[in-house]
């Protein structure tokens, strides 16, 4: 309880979390709001927002309706965002704890490995797997997850390099716990807060890569997404400018209300800050 | 022996005539500097070692062919003045015109064309190595101002084979006896034609200048040439606006550009001069397995297909719907084929009949990687032909993998387009015949069409000699075709030039911009 209302003392946290549960809702129930295909011509093309009370949004070059594209994109996104970044948690969180936790070689291999990583702009390296892999979502995913990995395990390492040393670890350690079971039982509890506000923000920056992929055409030629729908309207930017501007501020409101969410958390969890605000 | 037929005195009479209606109003004055755009750079200017687009642009002001083409596709004089055949199809005699020197002062003559046609285009031009080697007998120059082509079997498409990107005529004194790919020549190109290459500044411009000793005396107008290569499309539609370039050529700014542009003030713009060429872009689907196998899943997908949407919404209006395997501008051309109009109920009710389940088909669908309209139509497509429900994923590849997966027959559905020549012998029939089912090209039959009629019938007009024999069989084939729906055509393109009203005499033919610009002058 304590936790909540530590939150919501933070109304951009507040803001960010009912817009991202406004686009949630939008994205569960999309087929529901448009059973149509979002890919479909279901009107003429080129119609400005509410000039045909039908599209309120109006519609793209081929008549398909941008507020259909939204809904459908949002799952997209959304779907992506998540995903991607649960994977990248997960591989993140074991090398990090691995490399933390034992130390000594096994952290300089984990640790070179992991700079190896880092030192590839991750865009760049994004584009070259999706080109390699063919795009499709599962390889976006993927993708976006190689590519976000390092700085999870480069936290968590710090975080299991400063805790292992603790009284509570030692004490772990001393009644004959396994190494595995320490990690997982004893040290990861205590490492969860930043590892969940860096994952809010990391969900926000793969909705980006996402939308950058698909705006390079690079994105999955099946799915409906923001980043398509913009690229697929840079070329009618003055001719048709509510074809870009919906989905771009569509990006726009999701990525701040997951900052704003995220920022939320981190005053929320972090010890340090608490009573900051008061 | 010979009946002389004066089609080519005939037909240089007409041009001086057009031409001479052309400028009544206003007479042309020399000199001036024009500004166009090379776009992409051309890896060379050597015509005869490559045809791509800017290099046939560039060097077709440098090099010259036999004969070129009216917007009608009348073959007019160029390097021959006039040219006879006999009646039996089988002898063609050329003249050629009088007091033509190469660029480096050396006198042409009628063994540079022989020299180019046996020797040179035989080896390095896979168009004319097959005209070549199928029907020429011999090639001889009985004097140094004719050249003679005997025929083993007559070829109704044989004058046709004369244009510049299938027969510039190339300097044996050059070429003789060298290896062709790299002999040195081919970066300083040496032509007849009205200019000069003076400088290419790589990634910059190709500079070219009036040639002083042009065979049309008091031509060219135009003093200098400047093809600027400019590679990001937007700058180039800049360029333009702001007037540092005078002409665009089809292709150099996007469909989406060009409907601005157009309407700018000292603007004009034509959609002819491609008449020769013809593009035609179709969907090409898989025929050697379901459901593509059936026709009536082919006819149902025409019916599927709002061919008038897709050129109104999709590329900007620069097209017209395709009723058939050739464009209106193509010889032979018949209008009088079966046509499938836009109607989704018919569709649904052909595969119903043919007791298709679309359900029961995945198929993939291969974009061409040529740009985002392109990536509109495949959507398009996709989502008319899943409206009958067929199953269907759009496979994004790139350039090199979509020519890789055409030509190894790898695709169930793809799209392609491909020029026409003006002649079904030259740019149709390749696409239908069956013994053109190859691999290792993407623009033969891949789509696996098999029907030894259609194979009769354009062999019949490919080597008729009366032309109303050829007209009848290739009628005949067209509405053969358009029943099989051998290819599913979608529309013709066209390409849009456009140029500051003060460039003049600049489209005069129906190859275009590739024409030699002897005559275009600009006002001052």
């Amino acid at each position: 309880m304590k936790f909540f209302q530590r939150y919501a003392k933070n109304y951009g946290a507040l803001i960010g979390l009912g817009i991202l549960i406004v686009v949630a809702i939008v994205a569960l129930a999309a087929p529901l709001l448009f059973p149509v295909s979002p890919w479909q011509s279901v009107g003429d093309p080129l119609l400005a927002p509410s000039e045909d009370p039908a599209f309120p949004l109006g519609t793209d070059m081929l008549g398909r309706d941008i507020a259909a594209g939204l809904a459908y994109g949002a799952r997209v996104s959304l779907l992506i965002g998540l995903i991607s970044t649960a994977v990248a948690v997960v591989i993140g969180v074991s090398i990090g704890a691995l490399a933390g936790y034992y130390g000594g070689r096994i952290d300089d291999v984990l640790m070179r490995f992991t700079e190896f990583f880092q030192t590839i702009p991750a865009f760049a390296m994004a584009i070259v797997l999706v080109a390699i892999f063919n795009p499709s979502i599962t390889s976006i995913t993927l993708a976006i997850a190689i590519v976000s990995w390092p700085p999870v395990a480069r936290l968590v390492r710090g975080e299991f390099l400063s805790l292992r040393s603790r009284e509570f670890v030692q004490a772990a350690v001393v009644i004959g716990q396994s190494g595995p079971r320490i990690m997982f039982t004893q040290i990861l509890p205590n490492v969860i807060s930043p590892i969940i506000v860096t994952a809010s923000l990391m969900v926000a920056t793969a909705i980006l890569t996402e939308s950058s992929l698909s705006f390079l055409g690079l994105g999955d030629r099946n799915m409906m997404s923001w980043g398509f729908m913009i690229g697929a309207a840079r070329t009618m930017l003055r001719e048709a400018w509510w074809m870009s501007v919906f989905p771009g501020v569509a990006i726009l409101l999701t990525v701040l209300a997951i900052n704003l969410i995220g920022e939320g958390l981190n005053d929320a969890m972090n010890p340090h800050l608490r009573g900051r605000k008061d | 022996m010979f009946q002389l037929t004066r089609r080519g005195a005939l037909a240089a009479g007409l041009m001086l005539a057009a031409t001479a209606g052309a400028t009544a109003q206003e007479t042309p004055v020399k000199g001036g500097i024009l500004n166009m755009i090379a776009q992409p750079e051309p890896p060379m200017l050597m015509v005869g070692l490559n045809t791509q687009g800017p290099t046939l642009y560039v060097g077709g002001q440098i090099y010259q062919s036999l004969l070129t083409y009216g917007k009608d596709l009348q073959p007019l004089p160029s390097l021959a003045k006039s040219w006879a055949v006999s009646p039996d199809g089988l002898t063609y005699t050329f003249t050629l015109q009088d007091n033509v020197k190469w660029h480096d002062g050396k006198p042409f003559s009628a063994d540079d064309v022989v020299f180019t046609a046996d020797k040179f285009l035989r080896e390095s031009h896979p168009r004319w190595r097959l005209i070549a080697a199928t029907y020429v007998e011999s090639i001889t120059a009985p004097s140094p101002n004719q050249v003679v082509f005997k025929l083993k079997k007559p070829f109704s498409a044989f004058l046709y084979a004369f244009e510049l990107s299938s027969f510039p005529v190339i300097p044996k004194h050059l070429y003789d006896g060298t290896d062709y790919r790299t002999n040195p020549a081919n970066q300083t190109p040496i032509g007849t034609g009205p200019f000069k290459l003076k400088e290419w500044k790589r990634g910059s411009y190709i500079h070219l200048v009036r040639n002083e000793d042009y065979w049309k005396p008091g031509k060219p107008y135009l003093d200098e040439l400047y093809f600027r290569i400019i590679p990001d499309a937007a700058s180039r539609a800049v360029a333009f606006e702001k007037g540092t370039v005078d002409v665009l050529r089809g292709g150099d700014v996007e469909g989406f550009e060009v409907r601005r542009l157009v309407k700018l003030k000292d603007v004009e713009s034509t959609t002819s001069g491609w008449e020769v060429y013809g593009p035609l872009v179709f969907m090409q689907l898989n025929q050697r397995k379901m459901p593509f196998s059936d026709k009536n899943v082919r006819k149902a997908l025409m019916h599927a297909i709002d061919r008038d949407f897709i050129v109104k919404n999709i590329f900007f209006g620069l097209g017209k719907a395709a009723t058939g395997p050739f464009a209106s501008t193509t010889l032979y051309y018949t209008p009088e084929v079966t046509a499938y109009p836009f109607d989704m109920a018919k569709a649904k009710k052909l595969l119903a009949d043919a007791g298709i389940n679309p359900g029961d088909y995945s198929v993939k669908l291969m974009p061409l990687p040529y740009g985002a309209a392109w990536d509109r139509m495949a959507e398009y497509i996709k989502q008319q032909i899943s409206q009958l429900g067929f199953k269907i994923d759009i496979q994004g590849v790139d350039a090199g993998g979509w020519s890789q997966k055409t030509s190894d027959f790898d695709f169930d559905m793809t799209f392609n387009f491909t020029y026409q020549y003006g002649e079904p012998a030259l740019g149709v029939a390749r696409h239908y015949l069956s013994s053109n089912v190859v691999k290792g090209t993407p623009y033969g039959n891949n789509q696996n069409y098999l029907n030894p009629k259609v194979d009769a019938l354009l062999a019949e007009g490919a080597s008729a000699v009366s032309k109303d024999v050829a007209t009848k069989a290739y009628a005949e084939a067209q509405k053969i075709l358009v029943d099989d729906v051998a290819l599913n055509w979608l529309y013709e393109m066209q390409n849009v030039t456009i140029n500051r009203q003060k460039v003049k005499n600049l489209v005069n033919t129906g190859i275009g911009l590739n024409q030699y610009m002897d005559e275009v002058w600009i006002s001052k």
